[in-house]
């Protein structure tokens, strides 16, 4: 009987999870966490990324965890980062500043300091590699050893990266990007309250930042194909690691560099879109056109997401789109259709029976 | 990598956090309070705001009662009563009137609660007018302004499609005359419950990130207009196949064996209790003879 099938819910439990545990334990030998991390980085960073947590060897934890579920996977961190408390804030970070090793534009063919095509797989075919079907630490070695040893060669030669000009600072200085002020409002945290609209800047960039990856790039994909304001170009795209200061005297505003501590560096991607864009000017009626930015920053190498995050107010509607690309929230609240409804269905039922019922006493009168 | 947890899970910071939310909902009864809901270990949809409710205000001594749809040992019911006791050590229980807390599932127990338990309700969707208004700014807005044309619409539609508004559980309450609720998905059944109860109810919402309350002695008055009053579901003439009980929720099934409908007491600790009371009275009995 149905309703039986949920009591005894503690042993039922704890036999469903030793089973699921089986299937894990008896398909597969156990990989270290330094292995997972290091064969699967792009999956470490998703993790990382929309868990809004920077922790290679928990990602990867909780990636082995979770069977290769990225859902799960960022599940998991979430609910550890929750319990951490905040020490303290980093500094600022000016992504002037990061170190370039991948960089290009869509905009502009020549760019100050060169476009930067760098490690990606945009240009790959994708055929299987049947290759790696029988690949051997052995092979990995040595393939490792000739490949750094040719881009050291080409190290030598001179080759542009590190710290680079922002493309779009072209187009600021012509005077066809508005340019803004800084903001030194503190940004907010949307895991330390809730969300309010009209969002501020940096709500609503963090919570694409740490939205499901594929949402937001479903989103985005909408908003240009056709339920959006325009085709965006990308000005400049942007990959590479960013160090982290932490102030030590925790003050407030200007901050000395020297007194800061620096924790490290972590990979980001940044993406600058510009856009045609109607401004109206104070003397006339008629308005001007110039352009405007969309912005996007993520961890670690999602570009895609980087560039969907870009595209300004996906779907015209601030509401709609922040509060469902968040996957924890998403998953959640789908498979809870999985619990028990019968409380609410009983009451649906004696709601739809009693109109039933009236509707049926009409038609005999 | 070991890994110790807080009492309750939580850093004290956010503990304090979540309380003062609390404090706030119960100033302002049916008002629903914006809080910063943590990231938890169980689905966010799967009772993570009563989660937070009860892990912010439990304490060592307090005796924890979980149900989950009246069921004390459905699934998610013993999933959140094993985190809890993992991270508290509390002791829990399945009787009602032992308990000090007790955090549910869409249902009130049918033991009538004193003055010194907490009833918390784990919320899927606190916005009374999310079907009339999408937007968040604008219901909040709604709300401010004490402007609830939208849910006297939704129940009048009813009315005039279904001929009556009861459209199932989680009926639009107006608490202490201003705020309009929305009581979690409670059945009509349990709704008067809440009106001038003894104890205090408090209402968690994690993945929309509400929490509102309901002190103790106020009025919760649920919308229906005069010549349409507030009907609960009715389950006249119909008793528990195992307590006898009537008068209460019952869970409709069909018994495999006889093709025929029967009933059971929603709430199984409440039968569970009758029976053992019967039991023992007419074991009393038999060694009385």
């Amino acid at each position: 009987m149905g309703y039986v099938a949920v009591r005894g819910g503690g042993r039922a439990i704890e036999e469903s999870l030793a089973l699921f545990e089986l299937e894990r334990v008896e398909a597969a030998s156990s990989p270290t966490i330094s292995a997972v991390a290091s064969c699967f980085p792009d999956a470490i960073d998703q993790v990382m990324g929309e868990s809004s947590l920077y922790a290679p060897e928990l990602a990867a934890l909780a990636f082995k965890q979770a069977r290769g579920s990225i859902e799960e996977a960022v599940f998991l961190l979430r609910a550890f980062r929750s319990t951490l408390e905040r020490t303290s804030e980093t500094c600022v970070v000016d992504m002037q500043d990061m170190d370039v090793d991948r960089r290009i534009s869509a905009a502009f063919k020549d760019v100050p300091g060169g476009q930067i095509l760098g490690a990606t797989r945009d240009y790959s075919h994708r055929l299987l590699d049947f290759s790696l079907a029988d690949e051997s630490d052995d092979d990995i070695g040595q393939a490792a050893v000739r490949l750094r040893a040719h881009f050291d060669a080409v190290a030598r030669d001179g080759s542009s990266s590190g710290r680079l000009p922002k493309v779009l600072d072209y187009l600021r200085e012509e005077g066809l990007i508005a340019s803004c002020d800084d903001d030194d409002t503190p940004p907010a945290d949307v895991t330390m309250g809730s969300l309010e609209f009209p969002c501020a800047r940096s709500a609503r960039l963090q919570t694409l930042a740490r939205g499901m990856t594929q949402a937001v790039e479903a989103l985005g994909y909408a908003a240009i194909r056709g339920y959006g304001p325009a085709h965006p170009t990308v000005g400049e795209l942007r990959g590479g690691t960013v160090d982290l200061y932490v102030d030590d005297s925790g003050a407030q505003g200007e901050s000395d560099p020297f007194d800061a501590y620096c924790l490290g560096a972590i990979r980001v991607c940044e993406v600058e879109s510009v856009f045609e864009m109607e401004t109206e000017t104070d003397a006339s009626q008629d308005s001007a056109l110039s352009f405007g930015i969309g912005y996007g920053l993520v961890m670690g190498r999602a570009e895609t997401k980087a560039i969907a995050m870009s595209v300004r107010y996906p779907t015209q509607d601030e509401e709609f789109v922040l509060y469902h690309v968040d996957g924890v929230e998403a998953q959640g609240f789908i498979s809870h259709l999985k619990l028990p409804h019968y409380v609410t269905f009983q009451s649906k039922l004696d709601a739809v029976r009693t109109a039933a019922e009236r509707q049926g006493n009409a038609a005999v009168v | 990598m070991q890994r110790l947890y807080n009492f309750a899970f939580f850093d004290e910071a956010s503990k304090r956090e979540i309380r003062r939310a609390i404090v706030k909902g119960i100033s302002i009864p049916g008002y629903q309070v914006p809080f910063a809901s943590r990231e938890m270990p169980i689905g966010r949809g799967w009772g993570t705001g009563g989660l937070q409710v009860t892990l912010a205000i439990i304490g060592s001594d307090d005796v924890l009662k979980v149900i989950d749809q009246g069921c004390d040992e459905s699934v998610n019911a013993v999933n959140i009563k094993k985190l809890v006791s993992a991270t508290t050590d509390v002791e829990v229980t399945d009787d009602t009137a032992r308990a000090t807390l007790i955090q549910s599932r869409h249902r009130i127990p049918e033991e009538p609660l004193r003055d010194d338990q907490i009833l918390v309700l784990q919320v899927p969707t606190p916005e009374p007018l999310r079907d009339f208004e999408p937007s968040e700014a604008k219901t909040r807005m709604l709300h401010a302004e004490a402007d609830y044309t939208g849910a006297w619409l939704g129940l009048f539609d009813r009315i005039v499609r279904f001929g009556d508004a009861s459209a199932g559980a989680d009926h639009p309450c107006l608490v202490n005359g201003r705020y309009v609720m929305a009581p979690s998905p409670i059945p009509r059944f349990d709704t008067m419950k809440l009106d001038r109860a003894e104890h205090l109810t408090l209402f968690g919402a994690g993945r929309e990130k509400k929490i509102y309350a309901v002190p103790p002695h106020t009025r919760v008055a649920p919308l229906d207009f005069c010549d349409r009053p507030f009907r609960t579901e009715s389950f006249e003439g119909l008793s528990c196949r195992l307590c006898g009980a009537t008068g209460v929720y019952l869970d409709e099934f069909v018994d495999e064996r006889s093709g025929e409908t029967v009933h059971q007491c929603n709430d199984t600790a409440f039968c569970a209790k009758r029976r053992a009371a019967c039991a023992a009275a007419c074991a009393g009995e038999k060694e009385n003879e």
